[in-house]
């Protein structure tokens, strides 16, 4: 359903993604691993449009469904996003307004993309935080984003991207600022959006760990490029190049090796 | 494997309570004791919130407890004041979580580094470049980064610098504060490497806090799992498989790894770790913990011996014969 083709993008004339290619089918988990600076970020934040200034994309093409989106007008950009493709981002508290409560944010949220009327939109987003297994869905409403915990504004995050059901979800590093067990409890909620929804979810992470538990398909990024792709057992077993095995080495492991 | 002779720092039931509103207390740490020892890595794990942090901040006297006692070499440190107080600092030395919030943007790293040295009148300031030179190599920096500002330094580069400002006063003690979560897994494991080498090289006791028990149990001796202020378990670092505590055992599920079982379904324990204002009476985990019987919400369960260097605080395993 997403085909990225051998895109390049630049910021400035200065190339970030170099020549970069990858398919997601309907229902499936793709994960795009790498290092800081590797350019994952920019990869998906290009299929969403949403490249910070300066940024473009010089060469190839993005096709959702089937159609370009590198051409679409304001107007069709605003049909497409939080609606088909929905965006989770590293720090959702940080896309939330700190002086507004959850409720009247994700009220407008709802009413920018729905005609609906305020007490049901309210109703809708109550649904979907106590859907997101947080506790008591009208007192999240009620709350500023500092109340919560980091694991909390995470899936209010989560579940604002997920109030329409969109067909693609763009997951940016989602448990990289969170303590482990929120990055299980966080990691278990998008494995459900799959199962329940048939959502596809593009996965941006540096921790290969997560991304071989959850995905069908991992591709690791170096430098802008592709430095291998493949399902997770011709990832972990090594056999695609030095670097990833040097990643591979570097994700701690239970019973591995031990620097003293 | 741990020699009392060697025992730098000792932790002896510290308790910290900060006032809340309405008369209320929130307990941040509570009566935790913990030995430090030469050479020897401590790890400190367990969720966000949970008093990890806080109990760092005792031990470098950043906050001083409300009970306990903190013995450095069998002296009082809570007691201490003033110019005393100011002379110990040189023997335990802290590394933050975020590197580039501990640094002073305006300062050159040269600056950085040789600041503690200039405190205690260790070096003259003549001697600053040298200084800056040899400690920005012994953590495999180039040594012309003393010029440099902070910002022109990589997340990995400055958690370096700030290692290096760590051990320029040659400390008996660092803590660490999640000194590495803040980045990638290929530099986190370039600064674990650095971190072991210097331990080698200095025999400096080191504690490090960080929630991720798959990285602790790589390079810690003796790993402490806390829980709403409390420690439930202490285990050696090379068999952190046989915890008992049902808490530590809900961390190890939660930590992926590549040489996991992919088939096995995740089940992270539910819900958030609960306020610690007005502790509930009884084991701190029985609201969450799925062996809860009638005892756990009536005593707290003592840390009892569960294996060689191994104690568990669980009603679970309190007629244990060790």
């Amino acid at each position: 359903m997403l085909e990225i083709k051998n895109v390049t993008i630049c910021y400035q004339d200065c190339p970030a993604v170099k020549n970069f290619s990858m398919t997601v089918e309907q229902g499936k988990i793709a994960a795009l691993a790498g290092e800081s600076g590797s350019g994952k970020t920019t990869v998906i934040r290009a299929v969403l449009g949403l490249l910070a200034s300066g940024g473009r994309v010089t060469e190839g093409d993005i096709l959702f469904e089937g159609k370009s989106l590198l051409k679409n007008t304001p107007g069709q950009w605003r049909k497409l996003r939080g609606t088909a493709i929905a965006m989770i981002f590293q720090d959702s508290g940080a896309m939330l307004n700190p002086t507004r409560k959850i409720g009247a944010v994700f009220v407008e949220y709802i009413r920018t993309h729905e005609k609906i009327s305020r007490a049901d939109a309210w109703k809708k987003g109550a649904a979907m935080l106590e859907r997101m297994r947080l506790p008591g869905g009208d007192t999240i409403m009620n709350a500023y984003p500092f109340q919560l915990s980091g694991g909390m504004r995470q899936r209010v995050g989560i579940a604002m991207a997920m109030a329409f059901r969109p067909r693609l979800l763009l997951a940016d590093e989602p448990t990289s600022a969170l303590d482990v067990t929120a990055q299980a409890q966080i990691v278990r909620q998008m494995m459900e959006l799959r199962e329940e929804y048939g959502t596809s979810i593009v996965l941006v992470t540096h921790n290969l760990g997560a991304a071989a538990y959850m995905s069908d398909w991992i591709v690791v990024m170096k430098d802008g490029g592709i430095a291998g792709s493949g399902n997770r057992n011709e990832i972990l077993s090594g056999n695609s190049g030095g670097y990833i095995q040097k990643l591979l080495d570097a994700v701690p492991t239970l019973g591995g090796a031990r620097y003293v | 494997m741990f020699d009392e002779k060697d025992l730098i720092l000792e932790a002896k039931h510290v308790t910290r309570r900060f006032p809340a509103p309405g008369g209320r207390k929130l307990t941040a740490c509570n009566d935790v004791s913990l030995h430090f020892y030469r050479g020897r890595t401590l790890g400190l794990t367990g969720e966000s919130g949970c008093g990890k942090s806080t109990f760092l901040r005792l031990l470098v006297r950043l906050d001083a407890p409300t009970e306990g006692e903190i013995l450095f070499h069998g002296m009082d440190l809570t007691k201490l004041r003033g110019e005393e107080l100011r002379q110990t600092r040189q023997q335990i030395q802290m590394v933050f979580q975020d590197p580039g919030g501990s640094f002073n943007p305006r300062m050159k790293i040269r600056d950085i580094i040789c600041e503690p040295l200039l405190n205690f009148g260790r070096i003259r300031p003549s001697e600053k470049d040298a200084a800056a030179r040899k400690y920005l190599e012994a953590v495999d920096l180039p040594a012309d980064f003393a010029d440099r500002f902070p910002h022109s330094l990589s997340g990995g580069e400055q958690q370096r610098a700030a290692i290096a400002r760590a051990i320029a006063l040659e400390p008996e003690i660092i803590v660490m504060d999640e000194a590495t979560s803040a980045l990638d897994v290929s530099v986190q494991k370039t600064i674990i490497e650095l971190i072991c080498k210097l331990q080698r090289e200095k025999n400096v006791s080191i504690g490090f806090v960080s929630h991720d028990l798959g990285l602790l149990q790589s390079f810690a001796h003796q790993i402490a799992v806390m829980y709403l202020g409390s420690i439930v378990e202490i285990l050696p670092g090379t068999d952190v498989k046989k915890a008992r505590h049902p808490y530590t055992q809900a961390l190890l599920d939660a930590v992926f790894d590549i040489k996991m079982d992919f088939a096995k379904k995740i089940q992270p324990i539910d819900g958030e770790i609960p306020s610690s204002l007005d502790l509930p009476p009884g084991c701190p985990f029985h609201p969450r913990c799925r062996y809860c019987a009638g005892i756990c919400r009536r005593e707290r369960p003592a840390l009892i011996a569960a294996g060689p260097g191994h104690k568990t605080a669980c009603h679970l395993f309190g007629g244990a014969s060790w």
